[in-house]
């Protein structure tokens, strides 16, 4: 693994050992020392095209606690803003001496652009890019589901065979959407997107999930997990942006409130990536309730990113098939 | 499992237990007996150095030195019945720690559990199969530092094979076992390799 540019590269095996790995950076988080000497003199540069809270201080927490170096870098007040190309930044980032880029940008496909370029020999993570991939959250959300939901004790090794995962709301523009459907059908679970007709994606039919236009039909077939995703209004022109008529009726009909709270399962989960519109897609008592994950989703992204970096970051560049098997009980 | 040695860990300790199977120069220096007779040997060092157990932390760095700090332990507890073996051992896990992590593929990690009480003013007794370069185990005393404050740290170490290039020894030593650098080290345990032996093979001629 070089690069981790899109949720449906990763392999079963090599999404199992991310997860593994994510499971033993986690524990070294519960420790009064979080810091691990691991990427000591390794460069990591966050380049952001695009706002963001979590995933930039995700990124950036995971690379501090391994002693990587982090550069942060936002178009906002650099030269982007002059017309810098990204071609130019990426180079100006590569005469610095970048081992990995973190790269989030508007534009699908910037990240694989940046890795097959030649630009920069660095490992390139997409951090999510236009309407396209987003893996780590991916990966995040299969750590949480899988530490959640596949039984008692160490769950290293473990995929998520046979769980029913529901993914709600605006899947059309959700890079979250795309690549947890692809990632989670990788490891075993089924998935049904929930969404009004004009919220689904043209050629939706190739993907490897179900869809459903009815969040309660949808509840009563008992899914494990219940994923919520945000109405992404920046992507659309006005309220509902002509994709639904008010976002009263949107909340009706999608929104995840307390009555369908209580018509799921007992042991169902409910995720949500962030950042939530109280009262749209979730209600504040579905948000707040004992059942959602969503703070624990973020604390869990240090852990994977954590374990992406150190995956992608640590070899010698050689291959990393030979060492697949697990180390011990 | 029993008859060819299995290839469990690839990549667990390129310098001392990488090939993947038995080439035909391997010498047998220790089998299950004597393994089990220096282990109980170790056991009765280790309580007559701390004047008993009860400070006694033993630790065991994955792969191979986990298991053996298990056997040590429930020696430990055979002899002085106040002990509980469970309560003794924890496994360290060194990978994060190590100084060539850019000049191997990319290392699986494994786990660290301490025991209850963490390691706070114990005695922490390293256990690990074979004591080489010394920089497994200087990878193992940063790890320690970040973990707590142990009163000492102390080293046992099944197979001690020399070629040190740390200022580091053994407290406890299974057996010394002079080799040259071309030779490989092989210990394999029951519990991972399902028979318990000490192999030289490669060098010779």
């Amino acid at each position: 693994m070089k690069h981790l540019l899109s949720a449906a590269d990763l392999s079963h095996k090599q999404a199992v050992r991310i997860l593994d790995t994510a499971g033993q950076m986690a524990a070294t988080q519960a420790r009064e020392i979080k810091k691990l000497p691991t990427l000591r003199g390794r460069t990591v540069v966050n380049l952001f095209f695009e706002d963001s809270t979590r995933t930039r201080i995700s990124f950036e927490t995971a690379a501090k606690r391994l002693s990587a170096d982090v550069i942060n870098f936002s178009a906002k007040g650099s030269s982007v803003s002059k017309g810098e190309s990204l071609k130019d930044t990426a180079l100006t980032l590569q005469a610095m001496g970048a081992d990995a880029v973190v790269i989030r940008h508007h534009a699908s496909g910037a990240p694989h652009t940046l890795a097959h370029s030649g630009w920069t020999h660095g490992a390139v993570v997409n951090a999510g890019d236009g309407m396209h991939q987003h893996p780590t959250q991916a990966l995040l959300d299969a750590y949480t589901l899988r530490r959640h939901l596949t039984g008692a004790g160490d769950p290293s090794g473990r995929d998520l065979a046979g769980l029913r995962v529901a993914i709600v709301g605006d899947v059309l523009h959700s890079r979250v959407a795309r690549s947890n459907v692809q990632l989670l059908h990788t490891l075993g679970a089924d998935v049904t997107l929930v969404a009004p007709p004009t919220l689904v994606p043209v050629g939706v039919d190739a993907w490897p999930a179900e869809v459903s236009y009815d969040l309660d039909a949808a509840i009563d077939t008992k899914p494990d997990a219940i994923m919520m995703l945000r109405v992404q209004r920046e992507r659309m022109s006005s309220a509902g942006g002509g994709f639904f008529p008010s976002p009263l009726e949107y909340t009706r009909n999608y929104g995840l409130d307390a009555r369908r709270l209580a018509a799921m399962p007992e042991h169902a989960i409910v995720l949500h990536p962030g950042p939530m519109n109280r009262g749209l897609e979730i209600s504040a008592e579905a948000a707040d309730s004992p059942r959602a994950v969503i703070v624990e989703q973020v604390a869990n992204g240090v852990a994977v990113r954590m374990a992406v970096l150190y995956l992608l970051l640590s070899g010698s560049g050689a291959t990393t098939e030979t060492n697949e098997t697990k180390v011990d009980a | 499992m029993s008859s060819a040695l299995p290839d469990k860990m690839p990549d667990a300790r390129p310098d001392e237990t990488s090939s993947d199977q038995q080439p035909a120069d391997a010498t047998v220096v220790l089998g299950g007996q004597e393994i089990s007779r220096a282990l109980t040997r170790i056991a009765h060092e280790i309580l007559e150095r701390n004047k008993g157990g009860s400070d006694v932390v033993l630790l065991g760095i994955p792969t191979r030195g986990l298991p053996l700090a298990r056997r040590l332990a429930a020696k430990l507890a055979a002899v002085e019945p106040t002990l509980q073996a469970a309560d003794l051992v924890g496994s360290l896990d060194v990978t994060m720690y190590r100084d060539d992590l850019a000049h191997h593929p990319t290392r699986t990690i494994g786990s660290t559990d301490l025991p209850g009480d963490g390691l706070d003013g114990k005695v922490v007794v390293l256990v690990d199969d074979v004591l080489f370069s010394g920089r497994t185990i200087r990878a193992a005393l940063d790890a320690i530092s970040d973990l707590g404050r142990p009163r000492a740290v102390q080293l046992a170490a099944l197979v001690d094979r020399g070629h040190r290039e740390l200022p580091i020894r053994a407290d406890f030593v299974g057996k010394n076992l002079p080799t040259s650098t071309h030779e490989r080290v092989r210990v394999l345990l029951e519990e991972t390799d399902g028979r318990d032996a000490v192999l030289i093979e490669g060098g010779a001629r």
